[in-house]
């Protein structure tokens, strides 16, 4: 009898539920966001507005729509620098070995007992306010994770029969590190995509949270949260309803990476 | 001995290369600290003196190892921002970061060990099933948000304590611990799910060997062979796993500290980092560095003592 993978169904459903929430707000959402109402100031959730509105009467629906938007962009972004940089650091010094691929490794070792959050945290101020600082200083402290586990995998494929009969056969390097090898370890990189995500959305969420490395007109879900934090009194349902849809973005992407585990085994 | 050396010789490159990053990365903030600290009106004459007197007018090695050698004399430099030695102002805002970071550390050993073996126990069954649900639920949960719900349920409506409103060391031991818990538990809990799935694992991939089998074929207990063998073998990946967490338990009271306005090493590097005052944010990542470092080391150090096979090794060679 084959076992249902409650994981990846429920994280595929949550996670589309998600995504499309967040497409609709790059193109439409129930309110301006930025439009304040006087006369629907501090209002509990409705009809009229499903999350209620802000202090200065604000749809926080409409806020919550763009403010996903703007952290699942730095999210993906920083993912995509991580995976793409690592992927080839990592594939290089794998495939080849030599004192390169030493003195990296070493180097990784060091900085992997470090947190990424407090370096990143750095690099930001460093690199000043705006959305894609904040996406480039997180991919940048992400690379050093991906391009260690792409390592080990090129290692360990080097000595395969696949690869060998492919150096036989006078593929290119370049032919047989991305047409041969990388789809081989596929499964193993996906895995660290998904937990990547989630540390990004996380330490995105993090970081505008405390207020660095962002613009107020570029609000997403962490600096909403710090916003509400104020109000939290008068209008709880504002941090719950940005809180919310981090969890669930991070929730979705979890239980895909969860449930893509538990099918290799 | 090869293998601590090897160890030691990591740790010092990392304390080496994340002094270098924060240095080299804020000494170009620090160039025009000069004109910060006494406004675009200074005459140059007066930069130039200030300029010397911080040291900013050495070449950029000089600096690094001037700053480096007076780290470990203790001496941090001044803040930009308050005008205080920056030891001083860390020795302060030390307290509150290390209580915090130790209960938290405490509630997680305390709940991720009995949950953890109790799931793995029975796993399977349904209260192995909620538990990894609910694991799932709990790390999916940023722990600044996590303790906003808390500040709203535990601060506001239940009363426990007063949102905001720290209470000193001196104002009584009970107080403190009490307003402490809450960003605690909030740090602990996405911590206390990976430990628990972490244990999980150990202990059903130990459940796997042979020499279980050898021992319920002779007729032991399930209970016998778990608390006396298999538990004894999953101490060391156990023990690793949360020095890690003590490590970075740090970096996430960073963020706490703000949602509960405790006024520790967190709300200190963000104050540094918001007003670009170069030494106390080099001084307290560097700090931290050396928090990791520690932690890291000890917990390795303690495995090996534990463990005996990772001591002489499995084959023979260290």
């Amino acid at each position: 009898m084959k076992k249902r993978n409650y994981f990846l169904i429920f994280g595929l459903l949550i996670s589309t539920v998600v995504v499309l929430f967040i497409l609709l707000g790059y193109f439409w959402t129930p309110y301006d966001p930025m439009k304040m109402n006087g006369a629907v100031r501090s209002s509990a959730p409705s009809l009229a507005h499903l999350m209620g509105t802000d202090k200065f009467g604000r749809d926080i629906l409409s806020r919550v729509m763009k403010g996903a938007g703007a952290s699942f962009f730095v999210a993906f972004g920083t993912v995509l620098i991580g995976t793409v940089v690592g992927t080839v650091v990592g594939a290089l010094t794998g495939y080849f070995g030599g004192w390169l691929d030493e003195v990296l490794m070493r180097f990784n070792d060091a900085l992997s007992a470090f947190p990424s959050f407090l370096l990143a945290l750095v690099l930001v101020s460093v690199l000043g306010p705006g959305r894609r600082h904040l996406l480039l200083a997180l991919g940048i402290v992400f690379i050093p994770s991906y391009a260690r586990i792409v390592r080990t995998e090129f290692k360990r494929a080097r000595s395969q029969n696949y690869v060998k009969s492919a150096q036989i056969m006078g593929a290119g390097t370049a032919r047989i590190l991305f047409v041969h090898i990388l789809p081989n370890i596929w499964p193993v990189l996906l895995s660290a995509i998904t937990i990547g995500f989630n540390n990004a959305v996380l330490a995105e969420a993090a970081m505008s949270y405390l207020g660095i490395g962002v613009s107020p007109d570029e609000a997403s879900l962490g600096y909403m949260l710090s916003d509400s934090q104020a109000y939290l009194s008068v209008t709880p349902w504002y941090a719950l309803g940005a809180g919310l849809v981090i969890v669930l973005l991070i929730l979705g992407v979890g239980l895909i990476g969860e449930g893509l585990q538990r099918k290799d085994i | 001995m090869r293998y601590t050396a090897k160890k030691i010789g990591t740790l010092l490159l990392t304390l080496v290369l994340v002094s270098l990053f924060v240095f080299l990365a804020l000494s170009n903030l620090s160039g025009d600290a000069a004109t910060r600290l006494l406004g675009t009106e200074a005459t140059p004459e007066r930069l130039e003196a200030l300029r010397t007197e911080l040291g900013l007018d050495k070449p950029l090695p000089v600096r690094y190892v001037e700053w480096v050698a007076g780290m470990l004399r203790g001496d941090m430099g001044i803040s930009y921002q308050y005008r205080l030695s920056v030891s001083q102002l860390i020795a302060e805002r030390l307290r509150p970061t290390l209580s915090l970071t130790l209960m938290a550390f405490a509630l997680i050993v305390a709940l991720s060990i009995p949950v953890g073996v109790v799931t793995a126990k029975y796993a399977g069954g349904w209260l192995d099933r909620v538990v990894t649900v609910l694991g799932q639920l709990l790390m999916s949960v940023p722990p600044f948000f996590t303790g906003i719900l808390f500040t709203y349920l535990f601060g506001l409506l239940l009363r426990l304590f007063v949102p905001g409103a720290f209470p000193a060391w001196e104002a009584g031991r009970m107080r403190y611990l009490g307003y402490l818990f809450f960003p605690a538990l909030a740090i602990a809990l996405p911590r206390v799910a990976m430990t628990v799935r972490l244990l999980r694992g150990c202990i059903l991939d130990e459940a796997q060997k042979d020499y279980v089998r050898t021992s319920m074929a002779r007729g032991r207990s399930r209970g016998d062979i778990l608390y006396r063998h298999v538990l004894k073998n999953t101490l060391v990946p156990l023990i690793t796993f949360l020095a890690m967490t003590v490590a970075e338990l740090v970096a996430g009271s960073v963020i706490i500290e703000q949602v509960f306005s405790i006024p520790g090493l967190g709300r200190l590097l963000i104050s540094g980092i918001s007003n670009r005052d170069a030494p106390v944010v080099q001084a307290v990542v560097v700090l931290v560095a050396f928090w990791v470092v520690v932690c890291n080391l000890a917990g390795d150090l303690l495995g090996r003592r534990i463990d005996p096979r990772l001591r002489y090794g499995e084959g023979g060679r260290t």
